[in-house]
């Protein structure tokens, strides 16, 4: 049975293509102004890597901030929900699952059946996402991609002011000018992220296994000041930033069974 | 009055005036109690000179990168043309975000008391609630009739509001920092306020609008309007009583104090004509910072 999961974001549309619970494919968009079009474009491009066409799809399930735009959804489910769904399944002992994005941060703690239990969320400032590592990169002129890897570079870290992106890059700006190293900088950057993300994590309680997903946990930067921060491992999948697709996937397979009862 | 020494410049448009003021008709004598109060905001940095508790002169600055340098740098620029020297200046009193790299300062004293007692003298004994809305942080300080601190909230872990946030908007917008207030008002309705205040968020916000064919002013307004009900609701937080003032540089953008008053329902006392002839309720703390070093002075000469 072929189900569909997409993840409607505010930076990307991500697609996820299941055969029996087994990924087979994958793909993204860049959201744009028009979500709705670019997840058709990441659903065109997920199925027809694997030569499999709309019709041949039992069920799709949409997840993301635009979730309520998606195109061929049979029903949506909740961000919270497809973060634990996808958890659970990549790492099976998962009891806290972190997701970061570009603008939307969220920590979902689940039991063993993949449920969500309780959630916390930043979705109102900008200092608690992956915005923020981005403005900073430009503050400190450094690809976003380069950030992670400059960071590791460094001892120790800079201060800069955590709080606000807009202080943040003040900061940055002066640091610059005081000729501190560039490495220094971007590890503050990604302390100051992980100084965040950690207590809204402990809001929720820390359960391990600690699992982190979205696009932010592709950066080795931010991935060793959580470690760092929250003093225990922190395991991270093959394309963390597919994850909320994966678990609308899912979700869809579960929903599809039900449907043909 | 001075002419502003700082150039315009037409792609800054966040940069807002540099100026000095000597308060006509006054003379001072060696006799008499001068005290200074420097204020180093984040942003500003604001002195202050005082003859026998009665403002004389000040000065308003961009505070640059090192603390003690902006100190002495709007220090002179206070000084300027009144034939003082530091060395006349019976005690001096540092305050704002750099307080502690006031050099010349004989001690220094938070910008909460020194704003609450400089609104004291600005407005006189009927203010009771003082907002202060300066460079990174927003406070709401309640005072009583000698103009001393009851309670206060501060925020300053976000740049929403803060003058700061401003900055980027006048960039975004290219409009000058200093025209935004009237500019946010030109418009034939008031549009719904941006649904988040996170600067960062809001300006992608607004990017999305402009794009939509909304005007400038519109934009401003509706980013102007979510600003002035944040700030509504930490005075509300704090307990309003009035009569109510606003200090610090965003006391100058109309915009944000006509919406706090349509918000709050309640009018605040009339902003002095500090164009004019007025005091500056921007230079509120440094004010308030050499009355209290008067007060210091005074205690220790007994």
């Amino acid at each position: 049975m072929i189900t569909v999961g997409m993840d409607l974001g505010t930076q990307r549309v991500k697609a996820v293509v299941l055969i029996d619970d087994a990924v087979v494919s994958r793909a993204q968009a860049f959201s744009g102004f028009d979500p709705a079009k670019a997840a058709e474009e990441a659903v065109g491009e997920a199925l027809k890597k694997v030569k499999l066409k709309i019709s041949d799809v039992a069920y799709f399930v949409a997840t993301g901030s635009a979730m309520e735009m998606a195109p061929y959804a049979d029903s949506t489910v909740s961000m919270m929900s497809a973060d634990a769904k996808a958890g659970v399944y990549l790492f099976p002992k998962a009891r806290t699952i972190i997701d970061v994005g570009a603008e939307e941060a969220r920590a979902v703690k689940c039991d063993e059946k993949a449920l969500m239990v309780d959630f916390v969320v930043n979705e109102r400032c900008a200092a608690g996402a992956g915005a923020f590592i981005e403005a900073m990169a430009r503050a400190l002129e450094v690809k976003l991609e380069e950030m992670g890897p400059l960071s590791l570079k460094a001892e120790r870290a800079s201060q800069i002011n955590a709080s606000c992106v807009i202080f943040g890059e003040s900061d940055v700006v002066s640091l610059i000018h005081r000729q501190e190293s560039k490495p220094e900088i971007a590890r503050a950057v990604f302390d100051a992220m992980a100084d965040r993300i950690s207590s809204m994590v402990h809001r929720l309680g820390v359960k391990p296994d600690v699992v982190l997903i979205g696009g932010v946990a592709k950066d080795v930067g931010f991935v060793a000041a959580l470690k760092r921060k929250l003093g225990i491992d922190v395991l991270v999948p093959d394309f963390p930033d597919f994850a909320g697709a994966l678990g609308a996937a899912l979700t869809a397979a579960t929903r599809a069974k039900e449907r043909r009862k | 009055m001075k002419e502003p020494s700082s150039v315009k410049d037409e792609l800054e448009f966040w940069r807002w005036r540099e100026y000095h003021r000597i308060v006509s008709g006054k003379k001072w004598t060696s006799k008499d109690v001068i005290t200074a109060g420097v204020d180093v905001g984040s942003v500003g940095s604001k002195a202050a000179i005082m003859v026998n508790g009665e403002a004389y002169s000040w000065s308003v600055a961009r505070t640059g990168s090192n603390s003690p340098d902006s100190a002495s740098k709007v220090l002179s620029l206070a000084l300027e043309e009144t034939g003082l020297k530091v060395s006349d200046l019976k005690y001096i009193v540092g305050t704002g975000y750099g307080r502690v790299n006031v050099p010349m300062a004989n001690k220094a004293i938070t910008e909460i008391a020194c704003h609450a007692k400089g609104a004291n003298y600005i407005w006189g004994p009927s203010v009771r609630t003082v907002l202060d809305v300066g460079g990174q942080d927003i406070k709401a300080i309640r005072t009583d009739e000698t103009g001393r601190v009851v309670s206060f909230l501060m925020n300053d872990k976000c740049a929403a509001g803060t003058g700061r946030g401003m900055e980027v908007f006048a960039d975004l917008l290219q409009i000058p920092i200093e025209e935004i207030g009237e500019i946010s008002l030109k418009v034939d309705e008031e549009p719904p306020p941006v649904s988040c205040t996170c600067v960062a968020f809001a300006k992608t916000e607004a990017m999305g609008l402009l794009r939509k064919g909304w005007s400038k002013e519109n934009v401003l307004a509706a980013y102007t309007r979510a600003m002035a009900i944040r700030m509504a609701n930490l005075i509300n937080r704090v307990g309003l009583e009035r009569e109510l003032v606003i200090t610090g540089g965003q006391s100058k953008n109309i915009g944000i104090v006509t919406r706090i008053e349509v918000v709050l329902g309640v009018k605040c006392l009339p902003m002095p004509n500090w164009r004019d002839d007025g005091l500056d309720p921007m230079v509120a703390g440094a004010f308030g910072a050499a009355l209290l070093g008067k007060a210091l002075y005074e205690k220790a000469q007994k």
